[in-house]
Protein backbone atom coordinates (compact mmCIF):
# COMPACT_ATOMS: atom_id res chain seq x y z
CA UNK A 1 0.00 0.00 0.00
CA UNK A 2 2.66 2.55 1.01
CA UNK A 3 4.95 1.44 -1.79
CA UNK A 4 2.04 2.12 -4.15
CA UNK A 5 1.58 5.63 -2.72
CA UNK A 6 5.33 6.28 -2.92
CA UNK A 7 5.38 5.02 -6.53
CA UNK A 8 2.69 7.54 -7.48
CA UNK A 9 4.28 10.46 -5.61
CA UNK A 10 7.78 9.82 -7.03
CA UNK A 11 6.27 9.31 -10.50
CA UNK A 12 4.50 12.70 -10.48
CA UNK A 13 7.61 14.39 -9.06
CA UNK A 14 9.84 12.93 -11.78
CA UNK A 15 7.30 13.88 -14.48
CA UNK A 16 7.23 17.55 -13.46
CA UNK A 17 11.01 17.62 -13.24
CA UNK A 18 11.17 16.12 -16.75
CA UNK A 19 9.03 18.96 -18.18
CA UNK A 20 11.36 21.58 -16.66
CA UNK A 21 14.47 19.59 -17.61
CA UNK A 22 13.54 19.48 -21.32
CA UNK A 23 12.76 23.22 -21.27
CA UNK A 24 16.07 24.23 -19.66
CA UNK A 25 18.10 21.88 -21.87
CA UNK A 26 16.36 23.44 -24.90
CA UNK A 27 18.26 26.65 -24.12
CA UNK A 28 21.30 25.08 -25.85
CA UNK A 29 19.38 25.93 -29.04
CA UNK A 30 19.18 29.61 -28.03
CA UNK A 31 22.85 30.27 -27.24
CA UNK A 32 25.73 28.86 -25.16
CA UNK A 33 25.42 31.92 -22.90
CA UNK A 34 21.69 31.42 -22.25
CA UNK A 35 22.21 27.75 -21.35
CA UNK A 36 25.23 28.37 -19.12
CA UNK A 37 23.45 31.23 -17.31
CA UNK A 38 20.46 29.09 -16.36
CA UNK A 39 22.53 26.00 -15.50
CA UNK A 40 24.77 28.32 -13.45
CA UNK A 41 21.81 29.30 -11.25
CA UNK A 42 21.30 25.56 -10.56
CA UNK A 43 24.84 25.14 -9.24
CA UNK A 44 24.26 25.89 -5.56
CA UNK A 45 23.82 23.69 -2.48
CA UNK A 46 20.00 23.96 -2.41
CA UNK A 47 19.62 22.72 -5.99
CA UNK A 48 22.37 20.17 -5.30
CA UNK A 49 20.29 18.69 -2.50
CA UNK A 50 17.22 18.87 -4.75
CA UNK A 51 19.10 16.82 -7.36
CA UNK A 52 19.97 14.26 -4.67
CA UNK A 53 16.25 14.04 -3.81
CA UNK A 54 15.35 13.69 -7.49
CA UNK A 55 17.84 10.84 -7.95
CA UNK A 56 16.46 9.17 -4.81
CA UNK A 57 12.94 9.41 -6.27
CA UNK A 58 14.11 7.95 -9.61
CA UNK A 59 16.04 5.09 -7.95
CA UNK A 60 13.06 4.11 -5.80
CA UNK A 61 10.61 4.38 -8.73
CA UNK A 62 12.93 2.27 -10.91
CA UNK A 63 13.50 -0.56 -8.43
CA UNK A 64 9.91 -0.61 -7.22
CA UNK A 65 8.82 -0.65 -10.88
CA UNK A 66 10.85 -3.83 -11.42
CA UNK A 67 9.13 -5.25 -8.32
CA UNK A 68 5.71 -4.43 -9.82
CA UNK A 69 6.72 -6.19 -13.06
CA UNK A 70 7.82 -9.27 -11.09
CA UNK A 71 4.56 -9.31 -9.10
CA UNK A 72 2.62 -9.14 -12.41
CA UNK A 73 4.60 -11.60 -14.53
CA UNK A 74 6.55 -13.91 -12.22
CA UNK A 75 4.44 -16.81 -10.96
CA UNK A 76 5.85 -16.49 -7.44
CA UNK A 77 5.82 -12.68 -7.57
CA UNK A 78 2.70 -12.11 -5.45
CA UNK A 79 3.99 -14.55 -2.82
CA UNK A 80 7.31 -12.73 -2.49
CA UNK A 81 6.03 -9.16 -2.94
CA UNK A 82 6.82 -8.21 0.66
CA UNK A 83 10.30 -9.75 0.54
CA UNK A 84 10.88 -7.94 -2.74
CA UNK A 85 9.93 -4.63 -1.10
CA UNK A 86 12.83 -5.15 1.32
CA UNK A 87 15.07 -6.01 -1.63
CA UNK A 88 13.98 -2.70 -3.21
CA UNK A 89 14.82 -0.85 0.02
CA UNK A 90 18.20 -2.64 0.21
CA UNK A 91 19.10 -1.86 -3.42
CA UNK A 92 17.95 1.72 -2.87
CA UNK A 93 20.26 2.14 0.14
CA UNK A 94 23.23 0.60 -1.70
CA UNK A 95 22.69 2.73 -4.82
CA UNK A 96 22.29 5.94 -2.85
CA UNK A 97 25.34 5.08 -0.72
CA UNK A 98 27.30 4.89 -3.96
CA UNK A 99 25.81 8.03 -5.47
CA UNK A 100 25.43 10.50 -2.59
CA UNK A 101 29.05 10.92 -1.42
CA UNK A 102 30.24 11.51 -4.98
CA UNK A 103 27.40 13.89 -5.87
CA UNK A 104 27.68 15.85 -2.61
CA UNK A 105 31.43 16.12 -3.21
CA UNK A 106 30.69 17.69 -6.63
CA UNK A 107 28.11 20.03 -5.09
CA UNK A 108 29.97 21.08 -1.93
CA UNK A 109 33.57 20.38 -2.96
CA UNK A 110 33.86 23.55 -5.05
CA UNK A 111 35.64 23.72 -8.36
CA UNK B 1 -47.36 -8.86 -18.18
CA UNK B 2 -44.23 -8.77 -20.29
CA UNK B 3 -43.18 -11.94 -21.95
CA UNK B 4 -39.52 -12.41 -22.77
CA UNK B 5 -38.98 -14.33 -26.00
CA UNK B 6 -36.35 -17.02 -25.77
CA UNK B 7 -35.04 -15.88 -22.37
CA UNK B 8 -32.00 -18.15 -22.44
CA UNK B 9 -30.63 -17.02 -25.78
CA UNK B 10 -26.97 -16.09 -25.37
CA UNK B 11 -26.23 -12.44 -26.02
CA UNK B 12 -24.79 -11.92 -29.47
CA UNK B 13 -22.66 -8.94 -28.54
CA UNK B 14 -20.91 -8.69 -25.17
CA UNK B 15 -22.61 -6.21 -22.87
CA UNK B 16 -19.20 -4.84 -21.92
CA UNK B 17 -18.31 -1.68 -23.77
CA UNK B 18 -15.66 -2.72 -26.25
CA UNK B 19 -15.41 0.34 -28.45
CA UNK B 20 -12.00 1.18 -26.97
CA UNK B 21 -10.69 -2.28 -27.75
CA UNK B 22 -7.63 -3.35 -25.84
CA UNK B 23 -6.24 0.18 -25.52
CA UNK B 24 -5.90 0.05 -21.72
CA UNK B 25 -4.20 -3.36 -21.93
CA UNK B 26 -1.63 -2.02 -24.39
CA UNK B 27 -1.07 0.93 -22.06
CA UNK B 28 -0.53 -1.44 -19.13
CA UNK B 29 1.99 -3.49 -21.12
CA UNK B 30 3.70 -0.33 -22.37
CA UNK B 31 4.25 0.96 -18.82
CA UNK B 32 6.14 -2.22 -17.93
CA UNK B 33 8.10 -2.57 -21.18
CA UNK B 34 9.10 1.12 -21.32
CA UNK B 35 9.87 1.05 -17.60
CA UNK B 36 12.60 -1.57 -18.07
CA UNK B 37 14.13 0.33 -21.01
CA UNK B 38 13.92 3.64 -19.11
CA UNK B 39 15.73 2.13 -16.13
CA UNK B 40 18.73 1.41 -18.38
CA UNK B 41 18.54 4.72 -20.28
CA UNK B 42 18.08 6.92 -17.20
CA UNK B 43 20.63 5.14 -14.98
CA UNK B 44 23.13 5.50 -17.85
CA UNK B 45 22.17 9.18 -18.25
CA UNK B 46 22.59 9.85 -14.52
CA UNK B 47 25.91 8.01 -14.36
CA UNK B 48 27.46 9.83 -17.31
CA UNK B 49 26.14 13.27 -16.29
CA UNK B 50 26.30 13.18 -12.47
CA UNK B 51 28.83 10.52 -11.41
CA UNK B 52 31.53 10.19 -14.09
CA UNK B 53 34.15 12.92 -14.45
CA UNK B 54 33.37 16.05 -12.45
CA UNK B 55 29.65 15.28 -12.23
CA UNK B 56 27.11 18.08 -12.09
CA UNK B 57 29.77 20.78 -11.72
CA UNK B 58 31.09 19.98 -15.20
CA UNK B 59 27.76 20.47 -16.98
CA UNK B 60 27.69 23.41 -19.36
CA UNK B 61 27.09 24.10 -23.07
CA UNK B 62 30.40 22.46 -23.99
CA UNK B 63 29.41 19.26 -22.17
CA UNK B 64 26.00 18.99 -23.86
CA UNK B 65 27.45 19.92 -27.27
CA UNK B 66 30.18 17.30 -26.86
CA UNK B 67 27.56 14.62 -26.22
CA UNK B 68 25.15 15.60 -28.98
CA UNK B 69 27.92 15.77 -31.56
CA UNK B 70 27.59 11.98 -31.46
CA UNK B 71 24.57 10.19 -33.00
CA UNK B 72 24.83 7.67 -30.15
CA UNK B 73 23.80 10.21 -27.50
CA UNK B 74 21.30 11.86 -29.86
CA UNK B 75 19.46 8.56 -30.26
CA UNK B 76 19.88 7.75 -26.53
CA UNK B 77 18.35 11.08 -25.50
CA UNK B 78 15.63 10.94 -28.17
CA UNK B 79 14.53 7.48 -26.98
CA UNK B 80 14.66 8.63 -23.38
CA UNK B 81 12.60 11.74 -24.20
CA UNK B 82 9.85 9.88 -26.04
CA UNK B 83 9.62 6.87 -23.71
CA UNK B 84 9.76 8.96 -20.53
CA UNK B 85 7.16 11.44 -21.80
CA UNK B 86 4.72 8.72 -22.90
CA UNK B 87 5.33 6.72 -19.69
CA UNK B 88 4.96 9.82 -17.50
CA UNK B 89 1.94 11.20 -19.35
CA UNK B 90 0.14 7.86 -19.14
CA UNK B 91 0.97 7.65 -15.42
CA UNK B 92 -0.37 11.14 -14.71
CA UNK B 93 -3.45 10.35 -16.85
CA UNK B 94 -4.14 7.39 -14.57
CA UNK B 95 -3.79 9.58 -11.50
CA UNK B 96 -6.14 12.22 -12.97
CA UNK B 97 -8.71 9.48 -13.69
CA UNK B 98 -8.39 8.23 -10.10
CA UNK B 99 -8.64 11.48 -8.19
CA UNK B 100 -10.41 14.10 -10.36
CA UNK B 101 -14.06 13.20 -9.92
CA UNK B 102 -15.81 15.99 -11.84
CA UNK B 103 -15.98 15.58 -15.63
CA UNK B 104 -14.96 19.20 -16.19
CA UNK B 105 -11.95 18.92 -13.89
CA UNK B 106 -10.77 15.74 -15.57
CA UNK B 107 -11.17 17.31 -19.01
CA UNK B 108 -9.24 20.46 -18.05
CA UNK B 109 -6.41 18.53 -16.39
CA UNK B 110 -6.06 16.15 -19.33
CA UNK B 111 -6.12 19.04 -21.80
CA UNK B 112 -3.23 20.63 -19.86
CA UNK B 113 -1.42 17.28 -19.68
CA UNK B 114 -1.69 16.51 -23.40
CA UNK B 115 -0.71 20.09 -24.27
CA UNK B 116 2.42 19.81 -22.08
CA UNK B 117 3.19 16.42 -23.67
CA UNK B 118 2.97 17.78 -27.20
CA UNK B 119 4.98 20.93 -26.50
CA UNK B 120 7.78 19.12 -24.64
CA UNK B 121 8.10 16.20 -27.08
CA UNK B 122 8.07 18.42 -30.19
CA UNK B 123 10.45 20.97 -28.65
CA UNK B 124 12.84 18.33 -27.31
CA UNK B 125 12.91 16.42 -30.62
CA UNK B 126 13.56 19.59 -32.62
CA UNK B 127 16.36 20.66 -30.26
CA UNK B 128 18.12 17.27 -30.51
CA UNK B 129 18.06 17.31 -34.32
CA UNK B 130 18.54 21.01 -35.15
CA UNK B 131 21.22 21.58 -32.52
CA UNK B 132 24.54 23.12 -33.66
CA UNK B 133 27.42 22.28 -31.28
CA UNK B 134 29.54 25.08 -32.79
CA UNK B 135 27.23 28.11 -33.28
CA UNK B 136 28.84 31.01 -35.16
CA UNK B 137 29.67 34.20 -33.24
CA UNK B 138 29.99 32.41 -29.90
CA UNK B 139 33.20 32.74 -27.86
CA UNK B 140 35.41 29.69 -28.33
CA UNK B 141 35.81 29.38 -24.55
CA UNK B 142 32.15 28.32 -24.24
CA UNK B 143 32.27 25.76 -27.05
CA UNK B 144 33.52 22.16 -27.08
CA UNK B 145 37.21 21.90 -28.00
CA UNK B 146 36.58 20.24 -31.40
CA UNK B 147 34.91 23.45 -32.72
CA UNK B 148 38.23 25.24 -33.06
CA UNK B 149 40.26 22.22 -34.13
Amino acid sequence: MWSWVAHRITGVLIFFFLLVHVLDTSLVRVSPEAYNDVIGTYKNPIMGLGEAGLVAAIVFHAFNGIRIILVDFWAKGPKYQRVMLWVVVGLFVVTMAGFLPRHLMHVFGGE
Amino acid sequence: MTTIPAPNTPVVRPSRRTSRGNWELYGWVFMRASGVVLLVLIFGHLFVNLVAGDGISAIDFGFVAGKWASPFWQIWDLLMLWLAMIHGTNGVRTIINDYAERDGTRFALKLALYTAFTVVVVLGTLVIFTFDPCPANSPASLLPSFCTA
